[in-house]
């Protein structure tokens, strides 16, 4: 490949001067792959979000979006992502604050930690599935609820809805947040209330004084994280709910499933759009808060 | 040392405090390990049920499962492709990551940048992109399900990355290297033969883990009609729930053993590189 010669000069790296090219095409194959399959489609979307149908630029799909479908659905995937971010981020910070408690090299936790990450990965059909095994019409907690004379469903089978939504998502959430969350309970150092305690605090006091407030970027953050991570998620719910666009992702795969040969082919690459540029300003928040987070973590 | 590390911890926490808190985290560990557990034990319950009101447990749907052509080809075709994901992430990501810690120090943030882009752009978003690239992918490679790994690689990037990268990081690659060069080696056995023997355990890793998201994987293969494992139970779901919940849970177990196993042995890995780099 590259003559020895090159050996010689390697504590320099980066002034190769004119052998630049010849390093350069070790990275060929994986730019070109990741052009091909990673960068172009993220292009495609944003240029064709602002192309119309034959070619040129047209602002007509955006304003596709400024219709009431688009933002019931766009709304109800605020609501079901910010719900079960909420849930996920509480119930997954009192789990995280249990496991902190615990010896830090015991076993127990590692396999909670491992368990964490298996369920935080957790999700798609599989999940809907198992949900329906559960509280579906036959699942078995229904037909006990029943035979106990409770009808979880005696006001309409929620499930397949919103609040169902809410409620399997919140199956990965809490993982996520035990995960993402648990290095800065880690972080809060045992001193720091013996310190606050000895200036004569209560443990309310701490909780308030001391405690929340390093905990708080790291929480927001955290809830940031598991919104992006409800607000994109698709499989769970085409596979949990059968018909209609009642969410963003299920109106983008729908607008994709319709669009070849349709009068609006860049319907979907709009509606995506809009999705990257929500992710993107969550995710954006998210990396700024992790940072202001990091402060406690050394 | 344990006990020691614990005692400094909680070094001041009164007894009683202690008490009560570990009255509390059993509560915590409980209800939300049945939260957990609830599902994965209904997927059983639902599998093995028979027919009829008080009739007996049966495995009917497990023996089943060979009875569809189209699950058992789909699982075929999922494993097909995860182990073609698997192979291409490698030749893709090793030794252009080894490349760049050589001799391209500049590039390393920007392939780390690709790599871990995935996490931000949604499948969903790649998959209305993708679209009319896979146009061009069936003209070139015929309409097989297969050709779903150009993109499945680009959904494990990021943790393919980040497990070969905690490889490399453990192990001193320019100080190898040299070595091995002034040996008279070439670059090809620089990264065959010294590098990569000795981030085997990483590479295992990084191969794992794309397995586990291949054969979970559904979005892209649904939205670009495809079938694979996942497409195909979502569509089995509405003929024969209990097979269809069957292959579910099985499934999803071999993704757990999966990534369990690999939990284990990153952690384990990862306590020794920390105690030889301390």
């Amino acid at each position: 490949m590259v003559d020895i010669d090159i050996a010689v000069t390697d504590d320099r790296p980066g002034r190769g001067g004119r052998r630049l090219p010849v390093h350069w095409i070790g990275v060929v194959p994986f730019l070109a792959y990741t052009a091909i399959f990673l960068i172009l489609p993220t292009v495609i979307v944003v240029v064709g979000a602002f192309a119309g149908n034959g070619g040129g630029f047209s602002t007509e799909n955006i304003r596709q979006l400024f219709t009431d479908v688009v933002w019931i659905g766009f709304w109800h995937s605020v609501v079901v992502s910010g719900a079960s971010a909420l849930i996920g981020a509480a119930v997954g910070a009192v789990l995280a604050y249990a496991v902190a408690t615990g010896r830090p090299d015991s076993r127990f936790r590692r396999v909670v930690m491992s368990v964490c990450g298996v369920l935080a990965q957790f999700g798609g059909v599989t999940l809907a599935f198992a949900f329906i095994a559960t509280i579906g019409g036959a699942g078995f907690i229904t037909v006990w609820l029943q035979q106990h004379g409770i009808d979880i469903y005696a006001n309409g089978v929620w499930l397949y809805d919103l609040p169902g939504l809410v409620l399997v998502y919140a199956y990965f959430q809490i993982p996520l947040m035990v995960l993402v969350f648990l290095p800065s309970v880690d972080g809060l150092r045992p001193q720091w209330r013996e310190a606050a305690e000895s200036l004569g605090s209560t443990t309310a006091g701490y909780w308030r004084m001391v405690a929340a407030p390093v905990l708080a970027p790291a929480f927001l953050g955290s809830l940031l994280l598991l919104f992006a991570n409800a607000f994109s998620a698709y499989a769970t719910v085409a596979a949990l709910i059968n018909q209609g666009g009642t969410v963003l992702p299920l109106q983008i795969g729908n607008a994709i499933s319709s669009e070849v040969g349709s009068a609006s082919a860049n319907y979907a690459k709009a509606l995506a759009l809009l999705m990257i540029l929500v992710v993107a300003v969550v995710m954006t928040s998210y990396a700024l808060l992790q940072r202001r987070a990091a402060r406690w973590l050394r | 040392m344990a006990e020691v590390a614990t005692r400094q911890r909680h070094h001041g926490v009164n007894a009683r405090r202690r008490r009560r808190l570990d009255v509390w985290r059993r509560v915590v560990f409980v209800v939300l390990g049945l939260f957990f557990l609830t599902p994965l034990y209904a997927m059983a319950e639902f599998t093995t049920r028979g027919n009829g009101e008080n009739a007996p447990r049966t495995l009917d749907a497990w023996r089943q499962i060979v009875e569809y052509p189209e699950l058992t080809g789909a699982i075929l075709t999922s494993l097909e492709l995860a182990a073609i994901t698997s192979v291409v992430m490698l030749l893709l990501l090793v030794p252009t990551m080894i490349w760049v810690r050589l001799r391209l120090p500049r590039m390393r943030r920007v392939v780390e940048y690709i790599c871990l882009l995935p996490l931000t752009i949604p499948a969903l978003v790649l998959v209305v992109g993708l679209a009319p690239i896979y146009l061009w992918v069936t003209y070139f490679f015929g309409d097989s399900p297969l050709t779903l790994a150009f993109a499945y690689v680009v959904l494990v990037l990021p943790y393919a990355y980040r497990a070969i990268d905690s490889g490399l990081e453990a192990i001193d690659v320019p100080t190898m290297s040299e070595a091995a060069r002034s040996l008279g080696a070439g670059w090809p056995t620089v990264m065959w033969r010294v590098v990569v023997p000795n981030i085997r355990p990483a590479i295992l890793n990084a191969s794992l883990l794309s397995v586990a998201l291949v054969m979970g994987e559904f979005t892209i293969a649904q939205l670009l009609n495809y079938q694979n494992l996942q497409v195909a139970i979502n569509l089995l779901g509405r003929a024969n729930a209990g097979v269809s919940i069957a292959v579910a849970l099985a499934s999803l177990l071999l993704a757990f053993a999966l990534l369990l196993v690999l939990s284990f042995v990153g952690g384990g890995r990862g306590a020794r590189s920390a105690v030889e780099k301390g």
